[in-house]
């Protein structure tokens, strides 16, 4: 993950196959099933690059699968590799311990592997890594809760299902607003779902006389929270700080909503990137491997029309 | 609860601890809650508890009739889910031509009324007629509408107008007298249940079929009758219940409901229900649902115990009911 260059013999290793051969390459893609709304993004995003990449590049085919449980994707990815003849797998690994021998066969047959976001228990398997910036995730939101607080205050934070992912956020965003004067009353897992976070608000609003601000650390959270301190009634509350990219609450940012006025990306269209920057490689000389880091970005009311994705369902 | 501090017999103790440990257990949730947190027995927070109990209390009373009739029921969490999406999808498709207004919400409720009722009649005709296991059968349906609600939302959310939203609100959060409607709507369901249980010749039915149902089509009940309505019953309940839960956040995902049968089907086990069918005591639901949501609010309202310990205190709670109800069918 340290080479970001190209050098002559990653690119051969690339190009394994003669670049000008006529034949059909098949590059599979594995992805998580839509279980939750960032996945069914992420799901949108696959599928509308499969699609426009199988008109650009007539020599490319695609198989996309999704697996509701790790178990089905390894199942998927043996299935790709002995009755399809990929080329290249795009994969989004559900857990990294399960997926990382069946990855490692499909690269030693001599495949391009580009794994997505949550990497492989063992390093070097892959040709091509894309992924999100976690650490980078909380920093952002960090950084933003420090300048909308200046003089500090009193924060709850809402955390993920408990994964290294949300361990990273949550380091970035505490080291973020490390001596700020910002204070965390508590810290609870809404495990990414709006129900969960509905509830562990309500209980937050009965805790805690007064809050300054919220720290949902993500938008199907920032939802459950919102309606909670509807519910409550209470004007202490000044605003709270999702993150993801959802569609609706960038529309609440580009709006100027006081409750939401901003939000962090954390975009499923990395998917995307994966899916084209694989295709470029099989298709072109052009050097792709290495290490795609997809920074985090604050979402305010003067950028958040350029986040608006009208057809995406996430 | 003066029972317990009387030294009765051997045998008796233990029906009373069967009959008496879920309300004891409750009672020292609650005592432990106000120790901790002053704000514990505020109006607001058992408002809050009891609001976001009636989801699975609503399921849970419908669930006690299919467990004493001797079935199971896997899918109310995948249905309330697909019910959720459907009623949506039917609230937003009519907007334009119906306008925001009570209407429409009458016409979704009659959406998630209808869609649950045949849900449970298809569960109940696959168990009864096709003769086929009701875990298998549920499992099935269980995938089936998870699968459907992903695939309406198309993997994403389904979201209520937010014209509509303010106006169906009011189902969730409002009420009489400062008691939320899904409180009233879960006592009277309750209340219902505990009735139609131990007065109504269904309720003595549903335990017959449950006990041997050998015997119970002897004695000419009418066994898939029993067996088939306790399925449609549970499927109208959750339709009541996803009447409740479309309001609060106006949407539903594919996260919608997840593991609320197995919710439903502790509170029922942990209320004294016997799992094996035969016997059902709908007011033990009742409480087993407030443990199970008190378990959740104290954790939250407290520090000190690390939330990933939740799932453990609550599975430490149902096995403990389960050693009790064990107790009780050695002995009889």
């Amino acid at each position: 993950m340290k080479f970001t260059k190209i050098t002559a013999a990653a690119l051969a290793a690339t190009l394994a196959m003669p670049v000008f051969a006529q034949d059909t390459k098949v590059i599979g893609v594995s992805i998580p099933a839509a279980t939750h709304g960032w996945a069914g993004g992420m799901n949108f995003h696959a599928q509308q690059a499969v699609d426009r990449l199988e008109k650009v590049y007539p020599e490319l085919d695609f198989v996309l699968a999704t697996a509701s449980d790790p178990a089905k994707q390894v199942n998927d990815i043996e299935d790709m590799l002995a009755t399809r003849n990929i080329s290249a797998l795009v994969v989004l690994p559900f857990e990294s311990e399960p997926l990382t021998s069946p990855v490692k066969a499909v690269a030693d047959s001599g495949a391009w592997v580009t794994v997505v976001d949550r990497g492989l228990a063992q390093p070097g398997i892959e040709d091509l890594y894309v992924a999100g910036d976690n650490p980078g995730f909380g920093k952002v939101s960090g950084e933003y809760m420090v300048s909308a607080m200046p003089d500090g205050g009193d924060i709850v934070v809402f955390r993920g299902i408990p994964t290294t992912i949300d361990n990273e956020r949550v380091e970035g965003f505490e080291n973020a607003i490390d001596g700020s004067g910002i204070n965390i009353l508590a810290m609870e897992h809404g495990n990414w779902n709006r129900d969960d976070s509905f509830t562990v608000m309500q209980d937050f609003l009965s805790k805690y006389d007064k809050i300054d601000a919220v720290w949902a650390s993500d938008d199907d959270m920032a939802i459950g929270v919102l309606a909670a301190i509807e519910q409550s009634g209470r004007d202490d509350i000044k605003f709270v700080l999702g993150g993801a990219g959802m569609k609706e609450m960038v529309a609440k940012v580009r709006d100027g909503d006081p409750m939401i006025p901003a939000d962090v990306t954390y975009p499923p269209s990395m998917i995307a990137t994966a899916i084209e920057l694989t295709a470029v490689g099989l298709t072109s000389t052009a050097p792709v491997s290495g290490t795609f880091t997809i920074g985090s970005v604050l979402i305010t009311s003067e950028n958040a029309a350029d986040f608006y994705y009208e057809d995406s369902p996430f | 609860m003066t029972a317990t501090e009387t030294q009765p017999s051997r045998a008796t103790r233990s029906v009373n601890l069967k009959v008496l440990g879920p309300i004891l257990a409750l009672v020292v949730l609650v005592i432990v809650g106000a120790a901790l947190n002053g704000n514990f027995l505020s109006a607001a927070n058992i408002t809050n508890v009891l609001s976001r109990s009636a989801f699975i209390g609503i399921i849970a009373v419908g669930m006690t009739f299919v467990i004493t009739a001797g079935g199971l029921d896997l899918s109310v969490g995948s249905m309330a889910a697909f019910i959720a999406g459907l009623m949506i999808l039917v609230m937003n498709a009519m907007l334009p031509t119906m306008g925001p207004g009570w209407p429409l919400v009458f016409v979704g409720m009659l959406t998630a009324m209808v869609a649950g009722t045949l849900a449970g009649f298809v569960n109940g005709f696959l168990i009864t007629t096709m003769r086929i296991e009701a875990f298998i059968v549920t499992l099935g349906t269980m995938g089936i509408y998870r699968s459907l609600v992903t695939w309406l939302a198309d993997g994403g959310t389904l979201s209520l107008d937010f014209g509509m939203r303010s106006v169906i609100r009011p189902i969730y959060f409002d009420g009489i007298l400062g008691i939320s409607w899904p409180i009233i709507v879960f006592a009277l369901v309750a209340i219902i249940g505990e009735l139609v249980m131990r007065r109504a010749a269904f309720g003595r039915h549903a335990a017959a079929v449950g006990s041997n149902d050998q015997v119970a089509r002897y004695s000419s009940v009418n066994v898939n009758r029993v067996r088939m309505l306790t399925y449609v019953f549970l499927g109208i309940l959750v339709g009541v219940a996803t009447i409740m839960y479309v309001p609060r956040l106006g949407s539903a995902s594919p996260s919608t409901g997840v593991l609320w049968e197995l919710e439903a089907i502790a509170a029922v086990i942990i209320g004294g229900t016997m799992l094996k069918g035969g016997f059902g005591r709908v007011w033990g639901t009742v409480i087993g649902v407030l443990i199970l949501s008190l378990i959740d609010n104290i954790l939250n309202l407290t520090d000190g115990v690390s939330p990933y310990l939740n799932g453990a205190i609550q599975g430490v709670i149902i096995i403990l009911a389960v050693i009790l109800q064990r107790d009780k069918k050695a002995e009889s």
